[in-house]
């Protein structure tokens, strides 16, 4: 085996014969003393089953992965009621970081899901759990920001900087100098 | 405020005031001294040497000092108050050491005496003519021995006269009959009168020349008419002033100073010297041009009477000291050089002093007509002091000029060594190494910084110039580095002039405020005076330049000036358009160029005028009509039509104070958000006028009206349409009313008759037409119009809020910090009875506060309510300071957002910043820059090494 490897090896694949097509369209018999069914089980089978196993592996992975996000919400939500609902320093922390790392993930959903990719696997149902999941980080988080006071939802938050209404009369005058 | 921060940004200064009277101390070997009395009602101890200082008392506003003595050689002696208090003052430091109380019933001239050699009994006696009694006090404790009524006798005593152990007071009833009353000076019994009527009535004060002998000028002021006493009875001659000179015709005037045997007469411009001889008869002894002054006699121990007299040459004075018997002979003549811009003298005093050559040499103390003071001795101006800066009447603010490029500011910079010596002692002080000396030298440097005294504008905005204008028509520019004067003008206009016979400064307005122009021109301000009390006095306008103090016009007018309304319109120089109202109802508008008239006529019918008459209980409103119909064609006249009057019913409300915005108030939002996001719109309207109204009993002193007399009934008024938007009435209440008004706010304070108390009330304007403004979208697409132009005849929907609360001081000042865009939180700044000015946050007057205010309310800032303001002893900004007889507080914006200039005056004079919500967008005035160089180049070096030792420890991980 692997004196014949070296010699095809220099230049490259030339051709390859798949053993493992298990098609029963062929009509010659078997030789004399060959037995089909050991051979089947010992090489093509194991190969097919080491596939599929990795198939298996690889959709498993990318659903764990789309729920990481689930545990990450849990402790954000614990640490953001410990916060307290003023604004200081610690609570300004914990909501800018609730409303960063869903928005980070959110940029590198492909990446996540990159080692995982496979033609036999289906990723758009674990993509997009992920996306809720961080969707629902930042719905989090923005509720929270909104419960610091700090989304203008209100007419106080946009009039505040609104310059005085120029007048279009002029009055003077008073008491007579003295 | 640190005790090491005193000085660095703030300064104060002292003064005293025109000088009345004058004595001077220097007979023992301890420090010479000058005592004076002012017209500000101060009394004050003067160090001859310096002019500083050395002790000074502020009396009250209506306690005029009518008499300054010296008693038993130790005891300063004032008379005030129409001759009603007399106190006795010690005279090293100044401490009282007795005061007493004068008891009379009409009001009378007042005469302050105390003879030599005089004793009833043991004590030595202080007579005192006040309020239409004689009264004679002890020197040693105050008391009053005896008493002598001369009411029934209706005279109007001019003078008292000792003769031994006799008293004799001398004075007229009516102006024609001449009484003496002599009495008996241990008791105050009336031994023996006479009376005489004189031919004629008589002009002016009885002068007297000796110790029995008076003159007077006849009604007439043609005759000089001489009085004799001699043992009670009286004796009269007459003598017609063409007797003693050919030219006659002007008005005579007797000069009031006091000379044995002599008297002064000035007719035309000269002065005449008269000799009054035993035997009654005047003899001219000379004539003196362009005379100013003469002072009172001194007596000199060798028996002789000098007395100096002042004469007037371009910018010198001749400074002559005669004696009185010998008028050839000069006892002194000198020659003084003079700045012009101190006036003429108006007064003279002079002392004596010995010489090392055993002979007398002569010290003067005039008085100038700007009010300052100034010791001459030996031909030069020993000292001089600026005691006209004691009665400034208005006060404004100018920038200092633009730096230019290449304009060497050497003199004033520092070089690089003194600057890195500065800078390392402040490491040192902030390195806790600083020895004691090291920490008075960085005192010492902080307090002499030569950056806030540059003469050009800084980045800040903190070095400005304060132009004030002071009662004796001079103008002033102080630094506000450092308050030193930067230039004076004594204005010609505002001299007295036979036309212009009591000139009066009323106003500083900002002229010419160049932007655009800052490098090429200069700014300029706008001086209105008035020839006379009366409001149909001759006005006169001044303009003088900001940075040199130049005047660079004047005007006459021919008309009078009632008001003065600066317009909100500029020129294409940057002059500001004002129109000014005389007495008979006509608008005049200056500047008279054809481009005013373009702008003036573009906004014709946007520009209204109010009057206020307070003694009738009239508010008006007027709007302008066409040009005058006058005989002479004058476009730059006005007539104007009454749009609205607001009449106040005169037997219920009587006008006390008024009060509206200040014109260049900058406000930063139309806003206020309340409480849950809550938004209210402020009534920003500058065409406001706040108007405090007592019961007419009620509107004179405190407790002179009970509390059911008494109301206070302020109202609102807008001074466009005349409409009312608020009326509020105080039961019980009475003035004083001092208020401000700021923003939508207005802030007042006034005294409580039922509870016996002062109060500060806030009133705060909503404008609730514009509360229907709550859809969010239109403001995030901007669909809004809140900020489109307004109206006043827009009616608006005015909803106020208001709060009471009690306050500890009375007030004499009321003044609101103003910044540049009006962001910075405000602060009141309270101008106390005891000449101290309280910094109270505008939080504390804000009509939300509650007793239990919620968890959203505490959070917002809003202090729970308690009944009284509180006073803070940190709040006042004058530290431990004070500003003696303080009239007013004037606030002007630096550039930094954070900060505002505060300038109190009175009397004293103090200057200071202020940063209402700390100083957030700077660092702070000792920031050690030093050690943060220091720092940095330690980081740095300590990145260096970490490296270094970070690559060897690498490179010997890769060899193992």
């Amino acid at each position: 085996m692997e004196k014949g490897k070296g010699v095809m090896g220099s230049g490259g694949r030339r051709w390859g014969v798949d053993f493992s097509d298990n098609s029963t369209s062929r009509d010659i018999p078997d030789p004399p003393g060959f037995s089909r069914a050991s051979l089947d089980q010992d090489d093509s089978t194991l190969s097919r089953q080491k596939k599929d196993a990795e198939s298996n592996w690889k959709a498993q992975k990318a659903w764990e992965v789309a729920q990481a996000p689930m545990k990450n919400l849990l402790m954000m939500g614990f640490m953001m009621w410990m916060a307290g609902s003023t604004v200081h320093l610690f609570s300004i922390g914990i909501t800018f970081s609730a409303l960063w790392q869903p928005i980070s993930a959110l940029q590198s959903v492909g990446k996540m899901f990159e080692p995982y990719k496979d033609n036999k696997v289906e990723l758009l149902g674990p993509k997009l759990l992920f996306i809720a999941l961080n969707l629902g980080g930042l719905a989090l988080g923005v509720w929270k920001l909104n419960a610091l006071g700090l989304l203008p939802t209100h007419t106080s938050d946009w009039v505040s900087s609104l310059a005085p209404a120029q007048e279009v009369e002029f009055s003077g005058g008073g008491v007579n100098l003295g | 405020l640190y005790e090491d921060q005193v000085g660095l940004m703030d300064w104060h200064q002292q003064y005293i005031g025109k000088v009345k009277h004058a004595l001077f101390h220097t007979q023992k070997s301890g420090r010479k001294r000058v005592l004076v009395s002012t017209e500000e009602n101060v009394v004050a101890s003067l160090d001859l040497r310096r002019g500083e200082i050395f002790w000074r008392h502020v009396l009250g506003t209506n306690d005029v000092v009518d008499g300054l003595d010296i008693a038993l050689g130790k005891y300063v002696i004032t008379l005030s108050s129409d001759g009603s208090i007399l106190r006795a003052w010690n005279l090293p430091d100044g401490q009282m050491v007795w005061e007493s109380f004068l008891q009379g019933s009409v009001a009378s001239k007042s005469i302050l005496y105390i003879p030599k050699n005089l004793k009833a009994d043991k004590d030595d006696l202080i007579l005192v003519f006040g309020k239409g009694c004689l009264h004679a006090v002890s020197s040693i404790d105050g008391e009053v021995l005896w008493k002598k009524d001369f009411v029934g006798e209706s005279i109007e005593v001019n003078h008292i006269i000792q003769s031994t152990d006799e008293i004799y007071v001398a004075g007229f009833v009516g102006s024609s009959k001449f009484y003496v009353y002599g009495l008996n000076a241990k008791n105050g019994e009336l031994l023996k009168n006479d009376h005489k009527a004189l031919p004629c009535d008589t002009f002016g004060e009885l002068l007297s020349v000796s110790g029995d002998k008076f003159v007077v000028l006849d009604k007439t002021r043609s005759k000089i008419l001489t009085i004799n006493i001699k043992n009670g009875e009286i004796s009269y001659k007459q003598k017609p002033i063409s007797d003693l000179i050919e030219d006659s015709s002007g008005q005579a005037v007797i000069l009031p100073s006091r000379l044995p045997e002599l008297f002064a007469l000035r007719i035309n411009s000269h002065v005449l010297l008269i000799k009054v001889t035993n035997e009654g008869e005047l003899v001219l002894v000379d004539k003196i041009n362009n005379a100013a002054a003469v002072s009172d006699a001194l007596s000199i121990p060798e028996g002789q009477h000098a007395f100096a007299f002042v004469q007037h040459e371009d910018s010198k004075i001749h400074l002559f000291v005669k004696d009185v018997n010998d008028w050839n002979g000069d006892l002194l003549k000198e020659r003084v050089v003079i700045d012009h811009q101190r006036g003429n003298v108006d007064k003279i005093f002079i002392n004596n002093y010995v010489r090392t050559d055993r002979s007398y040499g002569f010290r003067a103390l005039m008085v100038m007509e700007d009010h300052s003071l100034l010791l001459v001795q030996q031909g030069e101006i020993v000292w001089s002091r600026e005691d006209g800066l004691a009665s400034v009447v208005d006060v404004t603010a100018s920038e200092l000029p633009v730096e230019k490029e290449g304009v060497s500011v050497a003199k004033v910079e520092q070089n690089l060594f003194e600057w890195l010596k500065g800078h390392v002692l402040k490491l040192k002080g902030t390195l806790m190494i600083a020895s004691a000396e090291d920490v008075v030298a960085i005192q010492a440097l902080r307090l002499r910084s030569s950056e806030k005294s540059k003469m050009t504008r800084d980045h800040n905005g903190f070095r400005k110039l304060l132009i004030v204008l002071t009662r004796a028509g001079k103008v002033f520019a102080l630094h506000t580095g450092d308050g030193r004067v930067v230039w004076s003008i004594l204005l010609h206009t505002l001299r007295k002039t036979e036309v212009c016979e009591h000139p009066i400064g009323l106003n500083i307005y900002q002229w010419q405020v160049p932007h655009h122009h800052a490098l090429d021109e200069n700014p300029s301000i706008l001086v209105v005076g008035r020839c006379g009390p009366s409001l149909a006095a001759p006005s006169v306008l001044s303009f003088i330049d900001a940075y040199t103090g130049k005047e660079l016009n004047s005007l006459s007018l021919a008309h009078t000036v009632a008001q003065v309304i600066p317009l909100p319109y500029t020129d294409s120089t940057e002059q500001r358009l004002h129109l000014i109202i005389d007495i008979n109802r006509y608008a005049y508008l200056y500047p008279r160029t054809s481009e005013a008239i373009g702008i003036l006529q573009r906004e014709f019918s946007n520009v209204y005028w109010y009057s206020v008459d307070a003694d009738n209980g009239v508010i008006r409103g007027h709007a302008l009509k066409s040009n005058c119909i006058h005989k002479v064609v004058d476009e730059y006249c006005f007539d104007f039509r009454n749009l609205w009057s607001i009449v106040f019913p005169s037997e219920s409300e009587k006008i006390i104070a008024t009060v509206t915005r200040k014109s260049n108030e900058v406000v930063h939002t139309q806003a206020k958000v309340m409480t849950d996001h809550d938004v209210m719109y402020k009534y920003v309207s500058k065409n406001v006028l706040f108007v405090a109204n007592a019961a007419p009993k009620a509107s004179g002193e405190i407790g002179t009206a009970t509390p059911e007399e008494a109301s206070l009934v302020i109202y609102i008024i807008d001074t466009v349409t005349g409409r009312i938007l608020h009326r509020m009435t105080h039961h019980g209440c009475q003035g004083p009313v001092h208020a401000v008004f700021s923003e939508n706010w207005v802030v007042y304070h006034y005294f409580n008759l039922r509870a016996h108390r002062y109060e500060m009330s806030v009133v705060e304007v909503y404008d609730q037409s514009r509360a229907d403004n709550k859809d969010v979208w239109k403001f995030v697409l901007g669909k809004h119009n809140l900020t489109s132009p307004i109206s006043s005849y827009y009616r608006a929907e005015v909803v106020t809020k208001s709060q009471s609360y009690f306050f500890t001081h009375s007030v004499k000042a009321i003044e609101v910090t103003s910044t540049a865009k009006g962001i910075t939180s405000k602060q009141l700044l309270i101008g106390t009875i005891g000449d101290q000015v309280l910094a109270l946050d505008k939080r504390f007057l804000d009509p939300r506060r509650t007793l239990n205010p919620s968890q959203a309310e505490k959070e917002e800032g809003i202090i729970p309510l308690t009944d009284s303001l509180p006073i803070i002893s940190q709040s006042y900004i004058t530290h431990s300071l004070k500003v003696e007889g303080l009239r007013g507080i004037v606030t002007v914006p630096a550039k930094l957002e954070s900060t505002s200039l505060v300038f109190a005056y009175g009397v004293d004079l103090f200057f200071t910043q202020i940063a209402p919500s700390r100083t957030y967008d700077s660092l702070t005035e000792d920031f050690s820059y030093a050690l943060l160089l220091l720092t940095i180049v330690a980081l740095v070096a300590a990145i260096f090494v970490t490296w270094v030792l970070s690559q060897r420890k690498d490179l010997q991980e890769k060899w193992r």
